[in-house]
């Protein structure tokens, strides 16, 4: 009998502990992308994470990676202070959609406008999962929340905000995708993404954004089999995956095309 | 030959890993582990169909399968 | 500019340039008057020197970005005046919940809301309780006068990183906006304390670093505010004040920052007519120099308060004396620029009680 081989074990960034996320949840599944990126990368050693406010507060427990905690929604604030501290070390926010796009949309919209150096790993669930279900930026019309008990409604609360296509829209965002955890093939897309993310801030050439669709089976008030099935079914035809925006293949810098002095000139 | 292997107290029970495995051998056990899940399995007689093409773990949030595969000639 | 020789500028640039010879090496603001001379002068200045000027979308920005700064273990700081630091709070409660270093500079404005430009000290309460959520303080320092501006600037980068809390440089208009012959001086070693042992610089053959404020186990959160509160206790230390004619005085005024500055003038001109009047100004208002005014109250001295308020150090004072005395007090109201003259009359009336 010929020896086995190990095809898939969790990456060692990731330290052996038991998440607190609810079945079903696709933190973890976001988490181990990002550690196997920056495994892959090399970046281990080099990698300062920017925390944020909700369930993945924690990520801190997770990566063993150094970090910082910010306060609600200004983790690109946190991490523009960080990097331009530490220009030579990789530096990545992990946030929510009520995070980055509700209280920390200024925040968010003007590191990516600045061109900032760093990665945004955005997980969006379309609800405020931590504080247990209220409606967020990114609730689709109809859907229940916790204070939109009717179905989140156009006419009264506007509709749900798609970030990707704000972020690719900026001037200084180098790479902008919409990735989504809900299946097999999505999932190794979605790692693909995260990876031209951290790229293009390691090339020096701007700020890097992959938009995570993911599931919040408690908060949806399903099961995780049937909140995949809703992400493909209907976050996706809302959110529509792809790339938004990406220098790499126009052969350009996110800064110098706006007239700009690059910063790794300074 | 290629096996997956459950860390029964990482599981939580979510059944992702039952959608997606190709021969449809992953299933929900009698069990439940410590946390109360009832946790996913292949059933031994099933394990020889197993590919080892990894998406169960892929999909599994929660780091709970290891997939193993037989080392192939001349590598 | 370090070469020793007097130079007339105005309050605002003094903290630029005290701030540069502390080793500043990251900048980041947001405009608002009447502070606007400090980040103009670093966005040219602090990028010549190799450091990282950024204007943030915001004054919330801006302290987070202090703080990702500070958890970088970067000499940084931030300034603003009144309502922006107000908009501030959230990062400071964090980043004294962290135990992170940053000097934030208020040059003060009037108040409550939007008030005016013009001078004020409206901004005690908030400065020394605090400010924002949870039980924290930052250590506050008061300057008078331009060279004070530059010589604080020194004193706060040395303090926030003693101590890895918050320091707040308190101004108001006339600090920052006033012109003054200021002597720049450089200190001759900067100390970090072992900031290399606590920042985020990437884990390399070393553990992980987590910089946090937030303590869920049980007794976790306990714990870090008995920490802090044994470090606002180790700070007490540092108290400082200007002591002035007080040996003989009947009646002591106490008074801060560019109040106490005019009202040293009052006291000058008293003195010289043969009243008995010293002054004690707070050059840190927090820790607060309870000591030297308790120490006046045992030897039988009355008290005057003078702020530009409608009455906040005066507490501080009273707490301080409480045991032996009182203090009155007299309030300049925000939005009207005081002179010399307008303190005499009010302290001729408690020298003749």
């Amino acid at each position: 009998m010929s020896a086995e081989q190990i095809a898939f074990k969790a990456p060692e960034i990731m330290i052996d502990r038991a998440t607190h996320y609810c079945p079903g949840c696709h933190h973890g599944i976001a988490h181990r992308l990002v550690g196997e990126v920056l495994t892959e990368m090399g970046l281990v050693d080099d990698t300062l994470c920017v925390g944020s406010i909700g369930c993945s507060v924690f990520i801190y427990n997770y990566l063993n990676v150094d970090a910082v905690e910010a306060p609600h929604g200004r983790a690109p604030a946190v991490a523009t202070g960080l990097k331009r501290s530490r220009k030579d070390k990789f530096v990545f926010t992990y946030q929510g959609d009520g995070d980055l796009a509700s209280i920390g949309m200024a925040e968010i919209v003007h590191a990516a406008n600045r061109g900032e150096r760093i990665s945004v790993v955005f997980v969006n669930n379309t609800v405020y999962g931590m504080t247990g279900g209220q409606m967020a930026p990114t609730t689709l019309i109809g859907q229940k929340t916790t204070t939109c008990p009717a179905g989140r409604c156009l006419d009264r609360e506007g509709a749900p905000i798609r970030m990707s296509e704000i972020i690719g829209g900026l001037g200084g965002t180098a790479y902008c995708e919409r990735a989504s955890l809900d299946s097999v093939k999505n999932i190794r897309r979605a790692k693909k993404a995260i990876r031209k993310a951290f790229e293009v801030q390691q090339q020096g050439i701007g700020f890097g954004f992959v938009e995570l669709l993911s599931g919040c089976p408690t908060n949806w008030r399903m099961d995780a089999v049937a909140a995949n099935k809703r992400i493909t079914e209907e976050m996706i035809p809302y959110f529509p995956l792809g790339v938004y925006k990406d220098v790499t293949a126009e052969g350009g810098c996110a800064c110098t095309e706006h007239g700009t002095d690059s910063k790794e000139d300074k | 030959m290629a096996r997956v292997e459950f860390r029964d107290e990482r599981c939580k029970g979510c059944l992702l890993c039952t959608t997606v495995c190709p021969k449809e051998i992953i299933c929900q056990s009698a069990r439940f582990n410590k946390q109360g899940y009832k946790v996913a399995e292949v059933k031994e007689d099933d394990m020889d169909k197993c590919t080892g093409c990894a998406s169960c773990a892929l999909i599994c949030p929660d780091l709970a399968i290891t997939v193993y595969r037989e080392k192939k000639e001349g590598k | 500019m370090s070469d020793n020789k007097r130079i007339f500028i105005k309050g605002n640039e003094a903290i630029a340039r005290g701030a540069l010879a502390a080793g500043l090496t990251c900048y980041f603001g947001y405009p608002i008057t009447p502070q606007n001379d400090i980040p103009e002068f670093l966005s040219a200045e602090l990028p010549a020197v190799g450091g990282e000027f950024v204007q943030a979308e915001s004054e919330v920005a801006s302290a987070n970005m202090l703080l990702g700064a500070a958890a970088g273990g970067a000499r940084a700081m931030t300034t603003s005046s009144s309502p922006g630091i107000s908009l501030m709070q959230e990062a400071i409660s964090y980043m004294a919940g962290s135990d992170l270093p940053a000097v934030i500079v208020n040059i003060s404005r009037g108040g409550p809301g939007l008030g005016d430009i013009g001078s004020s000290q409206g901004d005690y309460f908030q400065s020394t309780r605090g400010g924002g959520h949870g039980d924290y303080r930052t250590m506050v320092l008061a300057p008078g006068t331009c060279q004070e501006g530059y010589d604080m600037m020194i004193q706060a980068f040395d303090m926030a990183f003693k101590y890895r809390n918050p320091v707040l440089v308190l101004g108001d208009a006339i600090v920052g906006q006033m012109k003054e012959p200021v002597t720049p001086w450089v200190p001759e070693s900067i100390s970090n304390y072992g900031v290399e042992d606590w920042c985020l610089s990437g884990a390399v053959g070393r553990e992980k670093r987590l910089l946090k404020s937030l303590f869920l186990e049980e007794g976790a959160l306990a714990g870090q505010n008995i920490h802090l509160q044994e470090k606002y206790t180790a700070m007490q230390a540092e108290a400082r004040a200007d002591v002035y004619a007080c040996d003989d005085a009947e009646l002591v005024v106490v008074a801060y920052g560019s109040i106490g500055r005019i009202v040293k003038s009052s006291v000058r001109k008293l003195r010289s007519e043969g009243h008995k009047v010293g002054l004690v100004r707070p050059l840190t208002l927090y820790p607060f120099p309870a000591t030297v005014l308790e120490d006046l109250a045992k030897a039988g001295k009355r008290f005057l308060t003078i702020e530009h308020n409608c009455g906040q150090m005066v507490e501080d004072v009273r707490l301080s004396i409480r045991k032996y005395a009182d203090s009155d007090f007299h309030g300049h109201m925000p939005g009207e620029l005081p002179g010399s003259d307008d303190f005499v009359q009010p302290i001729l009336a408690r020298l003749g009680r």
